[in-house]
């Protein structure tokens, strides 16, 4: 037979399609020839995929390969496909049967001593595959943990390209292919217990992670922002699978999963430097769409330090998936929707040389540079952000102490409880956070107490808020009421939210 | 060795190959019109006719390893359009242009042990 054909396939953003790789060998002069729109990586498949082949004692046909990858009109990237062609030339050659290979999925790229390497977004690829009725996938070791995800799918693996060729041949497995999964949850976390003091930045943390409000942390440089940012994931419940497969598959794109293994449950949390770039924030690039660390913080934190030092239209870009959930990036080659539900932690000093606090004395910066400086952070976007937070230098006495302070698992515990309330109350709406309740909801079903909401109108009458602002508070009192154990907020909760919303002292 | 002594040895191997296919050719039932005809542009290996009446203009290409590849590698495609300007350039001399003609390759191996394995590939074109 001259005729070989295998199953690939190809990604755009989190979406596969099934590419059918073809390959026709003919009689004529030594060539090779890929059809169906390579990108320039794909297109060196020919010397990996030859290379791999001899160095495997296996022949190279010195005929004319032609290689097809359908649907042709499809843009196709990557070096995915180096595994899938090989096997579709043997078969082609006459060196394989088809049989085995019908209907399974290939992903690896090949080294050129045979060996099979891992590739980006093999998640993803399963799913599509899945989706469309494939059962079997060939990938690659590295990859095997992240394809074994897909638990309705029989994942196979090889380390090389003759081992693969002596099972298909022989149906013999020469090296049983490690089977055991990495289940281990990271445990080197950092923990809330470490927090010197700051009872109002933890408490606000908490109240963060249990209703996904937005946050900003003012302080001085070394209070301990960051410290409580990078430890917030910690207290935000355990992914649910399905959450933990979206992570996964967005990480997997991003080709970012060896910082973080496949299984994790634990909530991303993606810090981008404040130089960071539109393109890196959101997401993009020329060639292949890339998520940006908006989307790597989906069901996780978002944590950005010294945010006004951002560049313009860097924090503003993030608007749009704050508002939506996702975020679609629009270029020449197509347009792509990546998830991005995150929670904001904005970090900022109080001024640009970060001493006005307290009674400022130790301040240099003009008032002037001091408004500028926060300024920065545009108004749309601080409309967004539910909790504006002052976190002041710890104390001597708070420093002194020795006892430690409430650890993280305890925290976790009044959020999982808060958030399971919140679930509860929102069985048969469309959504699931107190910071998610739609504002025509909040006029009508979602009312706090009567108290609660005089206290709000003369706030409005005053014109110390707007309407806005007024359900963003009335959003935020519903996570204090769910902390509380209040089953409507109370005044209390809404001048407390109402505290938080502003600021103190801003 | 000395260069002129390789040269001379790839020659003794090509001249070599040209024959072996001679023979095939003739065992074939062709004809053998002309060898190593050579203008400016270069040089036809073989050039022989069927007895379905086709011109075959035939590259020979001997190789005693693997080492360089495949001997049909070494034909691309600049070499295959040269070959077919020459054939055409042959055709005009000798005034059949118009007549049906082929290009076709040869591949001869010589193993080290003096046996050879011949490979026909025509109409390459």
């Amino acid at each position: 037979m001259s005729l070989g054909q295998t199953t690939s396939i190809a990604l755009h953003g989190l979406d596969g399609a099934v590419v059918t790789v073809e390959v026709d060998i003919a009689d004529g002069l030594p060539m090779y020839s890929l059809l169906g729109l390579p990108d320039a990586a794909l297109n060196e498949s020919r010397d990996r995929v030859r290379a791999a082949l001899i160095n495997s004692n296996e022949v190279w046909p010195n005929k004319k390969v032609t290689v097809s990858l359908s649907p042709a009109w499809l843009p196709k990237s990557g070096s995915g496909f180096d595994l899938s062609i090989a096997l579709a030339i043997l078969i082609a050659h006459g060196a394989l049967p088809q049989e085995p290979l019908e209907s399974v999925v290939i992903l690896g790229e090949l080294a050129l001593d045979g060996r099979i390497r891992s590739v980006r977004g093999v998640l993803p690829a399963l799913i599509a595959a899945y989706k469309s009725g494939i059962k079997r996938a060939l990938v690659s070791p590295e990859n095997y943990a992240e394809a074994s995800l897909m638990s309705q799918m029989e994942i196979i693996t090889f380390p090389n390209l003759s081992q693969v060729l002596r099972f298909l041949r022989t149906g013999e497995i020469t090296s049983a292919p490690q089977l055991e999964l990495d289940t281990s949850v990271d445990d080197d976390l950092p923990d809330f217990s470490d927090v010197a003091g700051q009872a109002r930045a933890r408490f606000a943390a908490e109240v963060a992670a249990s209703g996904g409000h937005h946050l900003l942390l003012i302080g001085p440089p070394g209070a301990g922002k960051t410290m409580i940012a990078s430890r917030l994931p910690t207290i935000l419940p355990a992914l649910g699978l399905d959450q933990a497969l979206e992570v996964t598959a967005v990480h997997s794109i991003a080709g970012s999963l060896g910082t973080r293994s496949p299984m994790s449950l634990v909530a991303p949390i993606v810090s981008p430097h404040h130089s960071a770039s539109r393109v890196a924030m959101v997401g993009g690039g020329s060639h292949a769409i890339k998520p940006g660390a908006c989307s790597l913080a989906h069901h996780g934190v978002l944590f950005i330090d010294e945010a006004p030092e951002c560049a313009v239209g860097v924090l503003d870009s993030l608007r749009q998936p704050l508002e939506s959930g996702t975020i679609t990036i629009a270029r020449s080659v197509g347009s792509l929707t990546f998830p991005a539900q995150f929670l904001l932690v904005l970090a900022a000093n109080p001024c640009p040389c970060g001493k006005f606090t307290g009674k400022g004395r130790a301040c240099i910066c003009s008032s002037l540079a001091v408004r500028r400086y926060l300024g920065k952070l545009s108004g749309p976007l601080m409309d967004r952000i539910d909790m504006r937070v002052q976190v002041e230098p710890v104390s001597r006495t708070e420093m002194a102490q020795t006892e430690l302070g409430e650890s993280s698992a305890d925290i976790r515990a009044r959020v999982v409880a808060a958030r399971a309330t919140a679930e509860a109350r929102f069985a048969n709406e469309s959504w699931k956070l107190n910071s998610q309740i739609p504002s025509r909801a909040l006029r009508t079903t979602y009312k706090p107490e009567r108290a609660a909401m005089n206290f709000l109108h003369d706030q409005l009458e005053k014109e110390l808020l707007t309407a806005r602002g007024l359900h963003k508070i009335i959003r935020l009192s519903w996570t204090l009421a769910d902390l509380a154990g209040h089953k409507l907020p109370n005044l209390a909760d809404v001048q407390r939210a109402h505290q938080l919303r502003e600021g103190s002292e801003l | 060795m000395s260069k002129v002594g390789e040269k001379k040895n790839n020659q003794k191997t090509g001249a070599f190959g040209e024959q072996i296919t001679a023979e095939y050719l003739k065992q074939r039932g062709d004809e053998i019109l002309d060898r190593n005809w050579r203008v400016r542009e270069g040089e036809i290996d073989l050039v022989s006719l069927s007895s379905d009446g086709i011109f075959h203009f035939i590259e020979v290409k001997t190789r005693s390893s693997l080492a360089f590849g495949h001997p049909f590698e070494a034909i691309n495609r600049d070499k295959a359009h040269r070959m077919q300007r020459l054939a055409l350039a042959w055709l005009a001399t000798h005034g059949c242009l118009g007549c049906e003609y082929a290009i076709d390759v040869v591949a001869i191996l010589i193993a080290a042990d003096g046996k050879h394995s011949l490979e026909y590939r025509g109409g390459i074109l």
